[in-house]
């Protein structure tokens, strides 16, 4: 976490956006939806690479905290008449502290055992979803969600929605990108990279475990609450355990533990099936093809990859080696 | 009462069905560090080879069966574990779980690009009828399946401590490095429970696809089951996957009869947060020590 | 002279083994105490019974006359106490500053306050001064799995007293190092211990090392304590010389 890559980082998200504020100018609405629902997708694999890429955590869950932040924002804006604004906050909170209470008892045990509570969760919440009609409209879901208003401008049309998306990822991803940086960025690299000398230096490993959790899954919460509107009708099914597996894959396919991987992971997940379109159901195996092939050539990912190349360009030895994965 | 026993039986052997793949998915984890997230395709696709076997080759059922039991074997049990499980375990057990995830992703879509996104019935061993003992209408079929499966389990266990090999495998599950001292190919060793799993699930796949019929979304479910399966069972002990399938079983066959169906898979995913927070190491399980 | 560290009765049993079969032994404030013995007599095992990182089967632990029998890793550290291990444990992806600085964080301020406060925790000051006190000033700002094995050690020592513990313990800091920075780090704990009046436990294999830092040493044979006193005393005492016979 050496000075320099972070500002490089900083510098990539402040030149991205202003290439995505200007990119759909050439584009169909169509076009421009895939640029949001990429945008909107990489911030809950934001939330997901601090889970696991910078804490270590195996979270399987990270689309049921998603679906949970839509569903809240679609029934706050359309029900019970609240702005987005408030809704999104909401959200967001919301996932955090079922975050912390999913967390706080699974992080008692062994760190694999995350991995099948939050399975568990996923289920759990998707079962709520389908079945509790009443609430959720059940496999009908819930349609005619509305679009913000920011500062009396709308966002009805996809371009202004757009940049609304772009503006609020930026936020998002700033928040982010300084959390890293302050000590608490530090004590989970060493969480993730040797918990018992962490322990050994005062760092308290639970709380650390369980905010990095937490805040992951309200990154995905907050991911939910921009969907909502964006797709503007929701039901349960873009929010299953499948999506969660997908989220993960996108994680490592970008880079784990990568600031910028979220985006490459999630241009894959989301961007590569439409030029794929072709094929017709099966970009779903390319992409999981490419994520096997990666993980064996690089368990970095694609922006290990880079790093890879950077260094050999560079001829130097391995430089600022990508965070490792580790035993166990 | 009569009732309650029927469903006790059917959930014995869904359970039975859910032992066999909590078995293989143990197996491998105990060997290997491998946390295969794919078992539950691995219990969906053989059926999903065999009827494409015999719909798109034309082939008699009984050599389908067969050449689909062999060709899954040799894929998912050798070719598994060469061409994933092996390049992987070198950077640890995170990407190698993660690439049993996207694997598991390939299969189901490659079961439904490949052969049908519809649920197709499955040939059953044995005629679908009942019989009537002591006033319990009991399905002839749940009563094949826990004949066969624990003939299955039987063997395996007679393996395991009987014969020369399946002891040195079991050495080698439970402590590799030792086991090398001692002489025991331990790779070979590992590559020979990778195809018994192989063949566990390609087992579980023919008893159970005749009750749920044969979908390529089976593996979800079925999948959820055997982890939930091994773990309130014990992740380190084959005799915990068994008694933990069984009790999965029966309390989903109980849940779904008694409790609203829709929440039916709501009942044993509790009892897995439950066992986590009280008994994380399983019922039957060990403990492990916190490591230095 | 105040007792810092009371341990008494530590059993640690593994299975049917007895790794530490009842080592009982204090630590006064100021001393450099040394724990020498064969491979294998259990001295990194009662280390991480005293620390948290096992829990002893039978025995108790009191830290300035408070008991702390079996308290995790992270606390033990917040009441004052750190250490280094057998095997080397810096973080190779930071700096040998952010390394420091990580030793040090979980000492400053609360959790919110460290969220919102300085980067570096208000700690950059505290760090150059330890880097410069061991030596490690050219290397500041270099990865820390870039450093050589002896410089690493180094770190991993400093490490342990950023936080301004109250009692330090070392499991082998010598092991591995070349003997030039091996004079360099035992002069360097002298100082530590004569300016800063750091109290320590060091576990050694290197028996000129141990001899020549330590004021008091302990001997250990088979999870038990041999022979207590100073170097002179423990090097004459025939039992010693007879564990040691072969080895």
């Amino acid at each position: 976490m050496n000075a320099s890559r972070v500002d490089g980082v900083l510098v990539t998200l402040l030149l991205g956006v202003l290439i995505l504020w200007f990119a759909p100018a050439s584009m169909g609405r169509y076009g421009t939806y895939v640029l949001s629902l990429w945008i909107v997708t990489a911030v809950a694999v934001m939330g997901l690479n601090l889970t696991l890429g910078v804490a270590g955590l195996k979270s399987l869950a990270q689309a049921a905290f998603m679906g949970i932040g839509a569903y809240a924002t679609a029934l706050l804006t359309t029900k019970a008449g609240i702005g987005w604004f408030p809704a999104f906050m909401i959200s967001g909170a919301l996932c955090f502290v079922v975050g912390l209470f999913l967390g706080f008892p699974a992080l008692r045990v062994k760190a694999h055992y995350l991995a099948f509570v939050t399975l568990a969760f996923s289920t759990l919440v998707w079962l709520v979803l389908r079945n509790e009609q009443w609430l959720t409209g059940g496999v009908f879901g819930l349609s005619n969600i509305p679009r913000p208003v920011i500062f009396g401008i709308k966002t009805d049309n996809a371009l202004p929605f757009h940049r609304f998306v772009v503006v609020v990822t930026l936020a998002l991803a700033l928040i982010l990108w300084w959390l890293l940086r302050s000590p608490w960025g530090r004590a989970f690299l060493a969480l993730r990279e040797n918990p018992v000398r962490a322990a050994s230096l005062g760092i308290n490993i639970r709380a650390y475990t369980l905010l990095a959790f937490a805040i992951g899954s309200a990154y995905a919460g907050f991911a939910g609450a921009l969907y909502a509107p964006l797709v503007e009708f929701i039901d349960p099914s873009p929010f299953q355990l499948s999506a969660s597996f997908f989220l993960l894959l996108m994680v490592v396919a970008g880079g784990s533990g990568y600031q910028l991987g979220p985006f490459v992971g999630a241009l894959l997940g989301v961007v590569l099936p439409e030029w794929l379109r072709f094929t017709g159901g099966l970009y779903l195996i390319i992409f999981a093809g490419i994520v096997i092939a990666l993980l064996i050539a690089c368990p970095q990912g694609v922006l290990g990859l880079f790093e890879r190349g950077w260094a050999a360009v560079k001829r130097r030895p391995m430089g600022a080696n990508p965070p490792v994965k580790g035993a166990a | 009462m009569a009732e309650f026993i029927a469903y006790l039986i059917a959930g014995l052997a869904t359970g039975a069905i859910y032992a066999l793949a909590a078995i293989g998915f143990t197996l491998v984890w105990q060997t290997s560090q491998t946390i295969n997230f794919a078992q539950g395709e691995f219990v969906m696709l053989p059926a999903i080879l065999i009827l494409a076997a015999v719909k798109l080759a034309g082939l008699p059922l009984w050599i389908a069966v067969i050449l689909g039991i062999a060709a899954f074997i040799l894929l998912f049990g050798w070719g598994f574990k060469l061409v994933i499980v092996d390049p992987m375990i070198r950077h640890g057990v995170l990407p190698l779980a993660i690439a049993t995830m996207a694997l598991s992703i390939i299969m189901k879509e490659g079961a439904k690009d490949g052969f049908t996104a519809e649920a197709q019935t499955f040939p059953s061993l044995v005629p679908q009828e009942t019989v009537t003992f002591l006033g319990i209408s009991i399905s002839l079929q749940h009563i094949a399946i826990i004949v066969v499966a624990c003939v299955a389990i039987g063997a395996l266990q007679w393996f395991v401590t009987q014969t020369k090999t399946g002891r040195q495998m079991q050495a080698s599950a439970q402590n590799p490095n030792v086991a090398l001292i001692l002489g025991i190919p331990v790779a070979q060793m590992v590559m020979l429970t990778f195809l018994i799993n192989a063949a566990l699930a390609a087992l579980a796949s023919i008893l159970i696809s005749p009750i749920y019929l044969a979908k390529f979304s089976n593996g979800e479910v079925i999948g959820l089951f055997a982890f939930i399966a091994a773990i309130v069972g014990g992740f380190n002990q084959v005799r915990g996957a068994l008694a933990g399938g069984l009790i999965v079983g029966v309390i989903d066959s109980l849940a779904a009869a008694y409790i609203s169906t829709s929440y039916r898979l709501a009942v044993p995913l509790v009892l897995l947060v439950v066992i986590i927070l009280i008994k994380p190491e399983g019922l039957f399980g060990r403990k492990e020590e916190r490591a230095v | 002279m105040a007792t810092v560290l009371e341990v008494e009765g530590i059993k640690k049993h593994f299975g049917g083994i007895a790794a530490v079969d009842g080592v009982s032994f204090t630590v006064e404030e100021g001393e450099i105490l040394g724990i020498i013995g064969p491979n294998g007599c259990g001295k990194s095992t009662l280390f991480n019974c005293i620390l948290g990182q096992l829990s002893p089967t039978a025995g108790s632990v009191k830290l300035d006359g408070a008991d702390v029998t079996g308290m995790n890793p992270e606390d033990m550290n917040r009441r004052g106490v750190s250490r280094t291990f057998q095997l080397l444990q810096v973080f190779p992806e930071l700096s040998v500053r952010e390394n420091l600085i990580l030793a040090g964080q979980e000492h400053q301020g609360t959790m919110l306050s460290r969220l919102f406060g300085a980067r570096d925790a208000g700690l950059t000051a505290a760090a150059d001064r330890m880097i410069g006190f061991f030596k490690l000033g050219h290397l500041a700002d270099a990865r820390a799995g870039g450093l050589s094995y002896g410089q690493q050690k180094l770190l991993d020592a400093a490490m342990a007293f950023m936080a301004g513990p109250r009692l330090v313990l070392l499991d082998e800091p010598a092991g591995g190092v070349n003997l030039t920075m091996l004079g360099d780090l035992k002069e360097r704990l002298k100082a530590m211990n004569a300016e800063a009046g750091a109290t320590f436990v060091v576990i050694e294999h290197n028996m000129d090392f141990v001899m020549s830092l330590c004021t008091r040493v302990i001997v250990m044979a088979e999870g038990k304590v041999l022979a207590v006193g100073t170097p002179a005393e423990v090097r004459a005492n025939p039992a010693v010389i007879e564990a040691y016979l072969g080895h």
